[in-house]
């Protein structure tokens, strides 16, 4: 009945396993080269690290609930807020994408490995050091003197206030080191999943055949390249003005803080949509199936991707339109800013069209994913008010910022990611997570992010600056706040509940065998955990949903595209 | 059912993806331009901002030998890897070894005036903004130069053992394209710093 | 959200007093007393959406267009997408088969490219005309000139028509609209990064060592306006209040006159003076006609002509300075004045020294 191609990979099991030492099973996980094993290591180590960063955002919700608040001191506040953001981009965010991709992208093109799985387990490593470098300023960062602390100058880190001057101690010197690690890493994997998508895809799959998983984070590591090299060189720089005594940033010598500001955006706004894009792609294989779709317009998805990435290296200075760039400056990012709306309006209104006239089924993946349609619409159109330079020399660093950008890094990011968790956890683990808990988790979530995050623009609205440790009574902040600070209390609860599902879900949880959700994508095709060769015989696909074309013989994809 | 399918594994049938050791290579050169490219502009951006002397005009000399060099030898690795891949091992290792020593004499080159940079003229990275640029831009153009030359070494040592053949050919021209790089970083380290800055 | 909770969590104190009042006060149903205590919520003292000069009102007025734009793409695309997942969500009663597989339409992708090219057009132009409005603004002769200065935690202000130098609370005359004399603004830092912001007056305009940025503003209304610095510049970042005072010409006429005065030398204060004098204070704080040349604090020339101290973050009472002198950390944690540990006797000395300094 099915071609010999695939058919041989869905016959296997896993392989057999027997009972190990526990010292054996730990060296195995810290020598392993195999992509899957290291994509989980790498998506472990960001939901460790979330809920380290979550709870750095519970402390600074407390201390905001109320004016005049005294629940920590300003100095462990600012710290606060410089880790918490710090910690969600790098070894939160960036992990956890890279470790989706580990694990999904040589199963969706056939292959099995990654281009160079050494340098994969390289670069994992580095990166976890580097966040451990990080945290290890509580301990040591301020050197010898005994008493710790971590770095308080803000995730964007602006000089002058970082030279020795004004940051005396180690504790800026771990913010540099660390990020600076896990920026290698972030390349050696970047160049990996490059590599691995261009030089490994199995037979028949061309480019175009390709499913949009891949090609996202194709341009997403592509920007890798782009941009994480800027951020490197300007800690560089910083790392010569700290250690050596240079001059880069030292305004007295005559250096430039509007210098570092250009550097840091240079890799900061093209970061945001290297986080943004793997959601993206999540969403480009969850929501087809479970509207039981093929994906709308695919090469209309594939080129606004592409160019979202030419464009938005070129955008960067809207984070600075209160520098005084001047008005051709300001007029020109405007304008390349907003033009990012075409393209990021190409997909929505793909994904609208691909739920139109489907069969919708809300498992717990997708309304996750349909969430991330509303708010990822809002985000964007609270960054297209922040990108009109008039209207952002009100609104920039205020709380609407905060707002704007948890609405994207919260609402569409860890939203998707949280749906991906629910989609290919059956396929890591073999077993299915809890549904019940699962819409628990959904909708506990979403109340609290609707309170924590709707509420925050209208502080910013009413003047409130970010990065505060408390503000005046009569500002008539302190509703908003309190609000904000409720909301926060149902999204950690939503949060334990995930971490309950995945706990109990894998000692418990329901067998999923190799195609619960009833899909189309290579991965599917291969037992649940894949074997560690993943597929039994190379795959050999015609169409880009190969699996539909098995399961439906009589009408393929191929006839069509 | 199975004529389509085997109609369709015809037109699959021919099968050629790109070299993974080249495309690894080009990315890791995509992502250290974008690194030597900031440090350009932090260069361009600061030229003639130092708030005292010296000053670039004042204390650079052209290095004409090192460029030289250094360029020649983009050659030389290039001989090396044909000679390779037409499995003339022994050719090959004399071109390794012409690059290393070309490329050694651009660093000794560097050193030198380094040297007299800062015990003739004071200037270190401390000294002002163009101290503090050159010796970065430079240096961080030098370290790459190290690494390729150990590179290059290992092989020049693989090739004296007799160990390099032919079927090595494809590695050392990956390497190659390293190499090529980092002169092509010095042109613009050139254009920029003894040309543009002086 | 239930408006009960609402009340429960409302605290009077954070109100406006007016509309607090109000509330309290009239026994109208409970619904307009829930209206007038909702619109109590968003008219406070910093509000983007209040505008009373220039610069705050054309970007007021753009912001309402931005945001009626932007709402309208909101109404429309959350709308399809609701109907599209009520619509076409799978019921119970339905067969398993798959609908009707569509992969695609170019016409509808050109559709939808074009019509946002269309609204970003004029999103921008509208844009664009503000950006140039506001940077290319000529200057009237009759601005007056203000250098504003961040330093970590405080703000300087220097008037270099008439020498005047002040600290945190910025003196400017109202604005006739006839013949406008707005404030230019000329800023700069001292140490590191800061941001003048006081949202009813103008946007908010960085201030970068080693760079100079000008803003106006052209305000018409005399009153009291409040803003911070909206830019992290460390510990006590939060505490870096603004309070811009616009007076009527003649009120601000008479506020120079009094400011280019050299210090008040009260004989009461001398024994302070001495203290002062004689303390590490004089490397860092200013009176003018008196020894003190210290530039690294605000100037203390007219003190107690202030209704606040450090930056806005405490009330100048006597009591509150006395307590500031004695221990700055204790009331702004991370402001640069240190400790100076002096006596009760030299601090009650020193007090009365500043108290006199009107
Ligand atoms: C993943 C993260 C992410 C994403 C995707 C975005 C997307 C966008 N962002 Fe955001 N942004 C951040 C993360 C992100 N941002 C972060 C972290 C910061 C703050 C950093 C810091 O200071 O700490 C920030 C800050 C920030 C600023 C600076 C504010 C300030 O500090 O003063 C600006 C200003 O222009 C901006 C704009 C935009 C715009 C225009 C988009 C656009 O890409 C949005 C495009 C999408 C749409 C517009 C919606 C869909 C489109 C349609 C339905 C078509 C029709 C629409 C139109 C015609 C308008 N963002
Ligand atoms: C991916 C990115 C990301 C994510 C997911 C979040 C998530 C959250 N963020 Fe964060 N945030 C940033 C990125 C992110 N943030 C960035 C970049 C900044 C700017 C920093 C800067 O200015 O420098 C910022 C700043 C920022 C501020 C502003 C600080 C300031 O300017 O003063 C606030 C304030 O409320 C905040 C709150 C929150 C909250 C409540 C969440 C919640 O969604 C968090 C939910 C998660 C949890 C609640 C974890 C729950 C788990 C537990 C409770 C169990 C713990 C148990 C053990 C550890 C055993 N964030
Ligand atoms: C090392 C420098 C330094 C010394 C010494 C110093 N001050 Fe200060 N002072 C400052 C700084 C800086 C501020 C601004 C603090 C802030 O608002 O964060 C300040 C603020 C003040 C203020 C509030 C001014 C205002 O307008 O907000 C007063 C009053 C004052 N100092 C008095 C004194 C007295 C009296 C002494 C000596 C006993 C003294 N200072 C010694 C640096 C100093
Ligand atoms: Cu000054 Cu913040
Ligand atoms: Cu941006």
């Amino acid at each position: 009945m099915m071609p010999p191609q695939t058919a041989g990979a869905m016959t296997f099991d896993s392989p057999p396993s027997h009972p190990k030492l526990w010292l054996d099973a730990v060296n195995e996980w810290f020598t392993t080269v195999d992509h899957k094993r290291i994509g989980m290591l790498y998506i472990g180590y960001a939901l460790v690290f979330l809920l380290i960063a979550g709870l750095e955002a519970a402390v600074m919700r407390i201390q905001l609930a109320v004016p005049n608040n005294h629940f920590v001191s300003p100095q462990v506040f600012n710290r606060m807020f410089t880790m918490h953001g710090t910690t969600m981009v790098f070894f939160v965010g960036m992990p956890i994408l890279f470790g989706f991709g580990n694990y999904l992208i040589p199963l969706m093109i056939g292959a099995r490995d990654m281009a160079f799985p050494r340098l994969n387990a390289f670069s994992f490593w580095i990166s976890a050091f580097g966040g451990l470098l990080l945290y290890f300023s509580f301990i040591g960062g301020d050197g010898l003197y005994g008493a710790g602390t971590a770095p308080d100058v803000g995730w964007f880190a602006y000089a002058p206030l970082t030279a020795k001057l004004f940051s005396p101690g180690h504790s800026t010197d771990y913010w540099i080191l660390g990020v600076f690690l896990s920026g290698i890493g972030s390349v050696g994997t970047a160049l990996n999943i490059v590599t691995t998508i261009v030089c490994m895809r199995c037979k028949g799959m061309t480019m175009a055949r390709m499913p949009l998983l891949p090609w996202l984070y194709l341009v997403t590591s592509a920007m890798v390249f782009i941009a994480i090299g800027p951020l490197t060189a300007a800690q560089m720089m910083l790392g010569f003005d700290r250690f050596l005594g240079a001059h880069f940033f030292d305004v007295q010598a005559g250096g430039s803080a509007v210098l570092w500001m250009h550097f840091f955006w240079i890799f900061g706004h093209p970061e945001v949509y290297i986080l943004v894009l793997p959601a993206f792609a999540f969403a480009n294989e969850i929501i087809p199936v479970f509207s039981r779709k093929p994906i709308f317009g695919y090469s209309a998805m594939v080129g606004a991707t592409v160019l979202i990435g030419f464009i938005s290296l070129g955008v960067w200075a809207h984070h600075m339109f209160t520098v005084g760039l001047g008005p051709a400056g300001n007029t020109f990012f405007t304008l390349a800013t907003m033009i990012i709306s075409v393209p990021t309006g190409i997909k929505i209104f793909n994904w609208l069209a691909t739920l139109w006239g489907g069969k919708i089924r809300f498992a717990t993946p997708m309304i996750f994913s349909i969430a991330f349609l509303f708010q990822f619409l809002i985000a964007g159109l609270t960054g297209i008010m922040l990108s009109a330079a008039p209207f952002d020399w009100q609104l920039g660093n205020s709380y609407f910022v905060v707002a704007h950008f948890h609405f994207v890094l919260v609402g569409a990011i860890l939203y998707m990611i949280f749906a991906a968790f629910y989609y290919w956890f059956p396929k890591m683990s073999g077993k299915m997570l809890s549904e019940t808990l699962g819409k628990w988790h959904f909708w506990l979530f979403t109340i609290g992010f609707h309170l924590t995050f709707d509420f925050m623009h209208i502080p910013g609205l009413m003047g409130m600056p970010r990065r505060i440790y408390t503000y005046e009574a009569d500002r008539g902040w302190a509703v908003w706040n309190m609000i904000e600070s409720i909301g926060m209390i149902f999204q950690a609860a939503a949060i334990l509940i995930f971490v309950w599902n995945v706990v109990r879900s894998y000692r418990h949880g329901e067998e999923a065998g190799p195609d619960p959700w009833d899909a189309w994508t290579l991965e599917w095709s291969t037992a649940s955990p894949p074997p560690h060769y993943n597929f039994a015989e190379e795959p050999v696909v015609h169409s880009r949903r190969p699996l539909w074309d098995l399961k439906h013989p009589q009408a393929p994809d191929s006839d069509y595209e | 059912m199975s004529a389509h399918t085997a109609v369709l594994t015809q037109s699959t049938g021919e099968w050629q993806l790109p070299d993974k050791g080249k495309v690894g290579m080009i990315c890791l050169i995509v992502a250290e331009a974008a690194i030597f490219i900031i440090f350009v502009l932090a260069y361009i951006f600061y030229l003639g901002k130092s708030l005292s002397g010296p000053t670039p005009a004042e204390v650079l000399k052209l290095p004409v030998l090192g460029t030289v060099c250094l360029l020649s030898s983009s050659l030389t690795v290039h001989f090396a890897v044909t000679a390779l891949e037409r499995n003339a091992a022994r050719l090959s290792a004399l071109w390794l070894a012409l690059t290393v020593l070309l490329g050694g004499i651009f660093l000794a080159g560097t050193a030198v005036e380094w040297h007299e940079l800062i015990y003739k003229y004071g200037l270190t990275i401390r000294t002002n903004l163009f101290g503090t640029t050159f010796y970065s831009l430079v240096g961080l153009h030098a370290s790459h130069v190290i690494v390729g030359l150990g590179m290059l070494g290992l092989a020049l040592l693989f090739a004296v053992a007799g160990k390099l053949n032919g079927s090595h050919a494809h590695r050392l021209n990956v390497l190659s394209y390293y190499w090529h790089f980092v002169d092509a970083v010095w042109v613009v380290v050139f254009i920029v710093v003894y040309g543009l800055g002086r | 959200m239930s408006l009960a909770l609402f009340l429960a969590l409302h605290d009077m104190d954070d109100m406006p007093a007016g509309h607090a009042m109000t509330a309290m006060q009239t026994h109208e149903s409970w619904w307009r007393r829930a209206i007038q205590w909702v619109t109590g919520l968003f008219s406070t003292p910093t509000s983007i959406f209040s505008p009373q000069a220039t610069p705050a009102h054309t970007i007021f007025s753009l912001s309402m267009l931005v945001l009626a734009i932007t709402l309208a793409i909101f109404l429309a695309v959350a709308g399809l997408m609701l109907y599209a997942i009520i619509r076409f969500r799978h019921r119970a009663g339905d067969s398993n088969a798959d609908p009707t597989q569509v992969y695609g339409s170019n016409q509808i992708e050109v559709l939808w490219t074009v019509i946002p090219i269309l609204i970003l057009v004029v999103l921008f132009l509208s844009t664009a005309r503000v950006i140039s409005v506001n940077e290319q603004a000529r200057k009237p002769a009759n601005a007056l000139d203000v250098v504003v200065i961040g330093h970590q935690y405080w703000w300087e202000y220097r008037y270099p028509a008439s020498g005047v130098v002040t600290a945190n609370e910025l003196h400017l005359p109202a604005s006739d609209p006839k013949a406008p004399t707005p404030t230019y603004m000329t800023m700069s830092s001292a140490d590191v990064d800061h941001s003048f912001w006081v949202p009813n007056l103008a946007g908010k305009m960085d201030l970068i060592p080693n760079k100079v940025n000008v803003m106006w503003i052209d305000p018409h209304k005399p009153g009291l306006y409040l803003g911070q610095c909206a830019q992290y510049c460390g510990t006590a970042h939060a505490k870096m209040l603004i309070r811009v005072y616009v007076d009527s010409p003649a009120d601000f006429a008479k506020w120079i006159a009094h400011q280019k005065m050299a210090a008040e030398d009260d004989p009461a204060a001398a024994e302070g003076r001495l203290a002062f004098e004689h303390t590490a204070c004089v490397n860092c704080h200013t009176v003018n006609g008196t020894s003190a040349k210290g530039k690294f604090g605000p100037d203390l020339t007219h003190l107690a002509s202030r209704d606040t101290i450090a930056s806005g973050a405490i009330r100048n009472t006597p009591q509150n300075l006395r307590q500031w002198i004695d221990d700055p950390n204790s009331m702004k944690p991370g402001s640069l004045m240190p400790k100076m540990n002096l006596s009760s006797h030299e601090l009650d000395a020193i007090t009365a020294y500043m108290v006199s300094l009107r």
